[in-house]
């Protein structure tokens, strides 16, 4: 009872949030928007007994990258709003009927098509959730972390030598 | 009683939101937050599945698309910002320059 008010609740605020972000007429209101929506998204994982990936999503999304969006908001110093000029030529209405088609199309799939897989050799969730993940992380899948690494370090570089004046 | 058709059916419905403000918006940064919409639906389907299946091998995955969230956001701003300074504009449809 309490895992459904909880859930429907969470849902309401990530999708409305959700919603707010793409429609807000300000840039600054949208990343804002965009910084709650992060939370309800967190919360929503503490009720998957993923405590880890909540607090990494409020320390990398909400606490990381949303600073990132508002720097550049701030920097690119908009004398005339971004939305004035219209491309003619450009199809919004098409845009919106893909979405809706793709939106029908994903919740047929999985209220329909989806059958519930079996439950195999996971070893559960235990409540020590960073433990269980790290020892994944640095035991079965060590390859792939230190590629993660080599790729945020090369994604550094480059957004440095992009934003960078002149070398 | 919630399954995990349920949180199926609130990640599309987040994943359609982001792909609406790719195709409806015409500032960049707005169409880059999207994007980070649409990565955090499908991060909602991997911790599903992970409880469901109660297998942490799911969370691993949700860490790496988050990695890839946070370079994808620190390069493109980058390249958001190259731009304006050549163009003196964020709006993608004064950005034709490649366009057929």
């Amino acid at each position: 009872m309490v895992d459904a008010v909880a859930f429907y609740v969470l849902a309401a605020l990530i999708l409305g949030f959700g919603a707010l972000v793409i429609t807000a007429k300000s840039t600054v209101h949208s990343v804002l928007f965009l910084v709650a929506d992060f939370l309800c998204v967190a919360a929503l994982y503490v009720t998957l007994q993923a405590q880890f990936l909540a607090v990494i999503q409020v320390m990398v999304y909400a606490g990381g990258i949303v600073v990132l969006y508002l720097f550049v908001v701030m920097l690119v110093n908009l004398k005339r709003p971004p939305e004035v000029h219209s491309d003619p030529r450009r199809l919004g209405r098409l845009g919106v009927v893909m979405s809706v088609a793709v939106l029908v199309e994903l919740v047929a799939i999985f209220a329909l098509g989806w059958s519930k897989p079996e439950v195999t050799g996971g070893g559960g969730l235990s409540p020590k959730n960073v433990e269980q993940l790290g020892r994944l992380l640095y035991q079965d899948y060590l390859i792939p972390f230190e590629v993660a690494s080599v790729l945020l370090l090369v994604a550094m570089i480059g957004a440095i030598v992009l934003a960078k004046r002149e070398l | 009683m919630i399954t995990t058709t349920h949180y199926m059916v609130l990640s599309a419905g987040l994943f359609t939101l982001g792909l609406l403000g790719v195709m409806t918006r015409r500032n960049i940064i707005i169409i880059l937050m999207s994007i980070e919409l649409m990565l955090n639906a499908v991060n909602i389907n991997f911790i599903a599945f992970s409880y469901q299946l109660q297998n942490p091998i799911g969370q691993v995955f949700a860490v790496f698309v988050i990695v890839v969230a946070a370079a994808e956001a620190a390069v493109g701003l980058g390249i958001i910002l190259a731009f304006y300074r050549n163009k003196e504009t964020i709006n993608i449809d004064e950005m034709s320059l490649m366009r057929w």
